[in-house]
């Protein structure tokens, strides 16, 4: 602590650096996706979203289910023939709770975590701009959804690249593709899932900025997201059907028809953008407006 | 005496004449949404390059206060200037410029000490990031921590994490310093330290404002001090000032406590009151040595002859009361 004179020659230096040169932006967004991919539960949440495909193609693979009964995910059938089915059966089983969990995860971590550790001030007197906080926490968010998304397509093509056959792809409405275009379609598939999870990202970054326990925030985020489900699935509410989040999540088997259609999937972008609009509101709200006493 | 001590005090705040106060607040207030008035209406006023110790017991407003000239919580009432600018309006092109410490440091648990800093730095827009190694290393070694910087902060002993707060705010140089109980948790090492970092920032220029419940302290480093007590700002002004020389009480053991006490009382001394082996009284103007000269000349049998200048404990008692009470 006592050479004062390393603290001028800082002072010197950073005072010529800040003249003239020019700054790489998206420092801490860069700093906050690290914070979020070194967090041990984080990549532990990613580990078991990773052994979901594997376990399915194993039971799969061991079971070898009975196509004319007609149970279970619509593609679990379909998967002994084509390998890559395995990652859209991935995706439909992880899509309901696991993805919308690790979501809940991050988001509810986000700013309530901050709080309750007291980095927020910090943060704040930094000084980060709290509209400039919002945003950079949503984004990696939504990045965190993403690469869960990406974490089971991938591991649903792999697994089911390895026990299964894998060649052309016969579509839901029985066209027949090459490979290639079943890989796209497969990503087509995974950017849907990601762009549910991002409406997800919104109510959970909201509830974030409600509390200071992260936990609290987690749990919420959950709960809202499997209320709305079991909401869905109440004939007497069918009227609320189309304003459900995720009432036209497994919308995504349009995707795998030929032409695409666009009914359910344009459908639930369109509701997933209004929540993504209402909820950021809200939580921005929220954020610029309340007093940091943690 | 008293004038001469007035005048230094003047004195070292006279370089900020040419220059507006570093905080200035008017009227400031916060009301909880309870109806707890938390802090009501004050006029801080730390003039540039003063090293300002605000004072207050627990509960009085005073992390309120910082945390409302830092923008973290929205007054009620009143305004906040912060080196001259509105806050918290300002709080982008200012606070880059003001370096904090509030309620104790906050970091990752997960993350090294380096790794926190380099977080901070990460945030900060002002900064530019290819120096910052250079300005993290610089901090940690001002700090004494450049042996732990890799050491996850959650295995920090409570006075290296309060070492690594005051890193943060060494990340750039500042020009005002709000420190609040900088050193808590801190060996009388670590504490010394402290106050050769606030002494180089003063003389540095950098304006400090410190809280602190060791008044012993305050007294040692500040220029200025400002006293809470219940919300409301009860003293401010140069030390000397505030802690008023003319309430210097004499005391006097004599032989004949009845012609010490004729002798003081003659003299303009006011409280005269009898101890057990004396008298004591407020000197008040009286220039001590002639009082001692005139207590032996008038065959008082002079024993003893102390002259207790009030501490700033003295001064914070009589200003916020004694006794754990809370007060409100």
């Amino acid at each position: 602590m006592s050479s004062a004179e390393a603290g001028s020659v800082v002072r010197d230096r950073a005072h010529h650096a800040s003249v003239g040169r020019r700054r790489p932006r998206g420092r801490f967004l860069r700093s906050e996706l690290r914070l979020v991919l070194t967090r041990r539960r984080n990549l532990a949440l990613l580990a078991v979203l990773a052994a979901g495909p594997v376990l399915i193609g194993i039971a799969v693979k061991v079971s070898a289910p009975d196509a004319s009964h007609g149970e279970g995910p619509p593609f679990l059938t379909s998967i002994t023939q084509n390998g890559l089915f395995l990652a859209f059966t991935s995706m439909v089983v992880a899509l309901p709770v696991f993805l919308p969990l690790a979501v809940a995860v991050v988001s509810g971590e986000s700013v309530a975590g901050e709080a309750s550790l007291g980095t927020l001030r910090y943060l704040l007197t930094t000084p980060v701009d709290r509209t400039r906080l919002l945003v950079v926490k949503y984004v990696s968010i939504v990045l965190y959804g993403a690469l869960a998304t990406a974490v089971v397509a991938a591991m649903g093509v792999l697994t089911g690249a390895a026990l299964f056959p894998v060649g052309d792809v016969t579509l839901l409405s029985g066209t027949t593709v090459p490979f290639a275009e079943g890989l796209l379609r497969t990503l087509l598939v995974a950017g849907y899932v990601a762009a549910a999870l991002a409406a997800v990202a919104a109510v959970g970054l909201l509830v974030s900025t409600l509390t200071e326990v992260p936990l609290a925030a987690m749990c919420a985020t959950v709960v809202v997201v499997v209320v709305l489900e079991i909401l869905d699935q109440v004939p007497q509410l069918d009227f609320l059907d189309a304003w459900l989040l995720p009432h036209d999540w497994l919308a995504f088997g349009d995707l795998l028809r030929d032409p695409i259609a666009l009914d359910g999937v344009g459908h639930g972008l369109l509701v997933q953008g209004g929540y993504v609009l209402v909820f950021l509101a809200l939580a921005w709200a929220r954020m610029t407006s309340k007093d940091v006493t943690s | 005496m008293s004038t001469t001590d007035l005048g230094a005090a003047t004195s070292v705040a006279a370089p900020s004449a040419g220059l507006g106060p570093a905080v200035a607040t008017t009227g400031l207030t916060k009301r909880f949404p309870g109806g707890q008035v938390a802090v009501n209406g004050i006029d801080l006023h730390v003039p540039t390059g003063a090293v300002y110790g605000f004072l207050g017991p627990n509960g009085s407003g005073k992390t309120t206060t910082i945390r409302m000239l830092l923008g973290l919580v929205a007054p009620t009432g009143g305004s906040v200037a912060l080196l001259g600018e509105p806050m918290p309006r300002a709080a982008s092109s200012v606070l880059p410029r003001v370096g904090a410490l509030v309620e104790g440091p906050a970091f990752h648990p997960y993350l090294s000490g380096h790794d926190n800093l380099r977080r901070a730095d990460d945030a900060d827009r002002s900064t530019d990031p290819h120096t910052a190694e250079a300005r993290i290393a610089a901090a940690l070694e001002r700090v004494g921590l450049s042996a732990a910087a890799g050491k996850r902060y959650r295995a920090y002993s409570l006075g290296m994490r309060q070492r690594l707060g005051l890193a943060v705010a060494l990340l750039r140089p500042r020009e005002l310093m709000v420190l609040d109980e900088p050193t808590n948790g801190l060996d009388p090492q670590g504490t010394r330290e402290v106050r050769h970092l606030v002494r180089d920032l003063a003389a540095d220029g950098t304006t400090v404002v410190v809280s602190s419940h060791l008044l012993s302290e305050v007294e040692q480093m500040c220029t200025h001090v400002g006293v809470m007590s219940a919300g409301q700002l009860v003293a401010q002004g140069p030390l000397e000032q505030v802690r008023g020389a003319s309430t210097t009480r004499v005391q006097v053991d004599a032989a004949d406590a009845a012609v010490a006490a004729r002798v003081l009382t003659g003299m303009g001394l006011s409280a005269v009151a009898p101890t057990p082996t004396g008298v004591v009284a407020d000197l008040g103007d009286a220039v001590p040595e002639e009082v001692l000269a005139a207590l032996v000349a008038a065959g008082a049998g002079v024993r003893q002859y102390v002259l207790h200048r009030p501490t700033l404990e003295d001064l914070f008692v009589t200003l916020t009361g004694e006794g754990f009470d809370v007060e409100r």
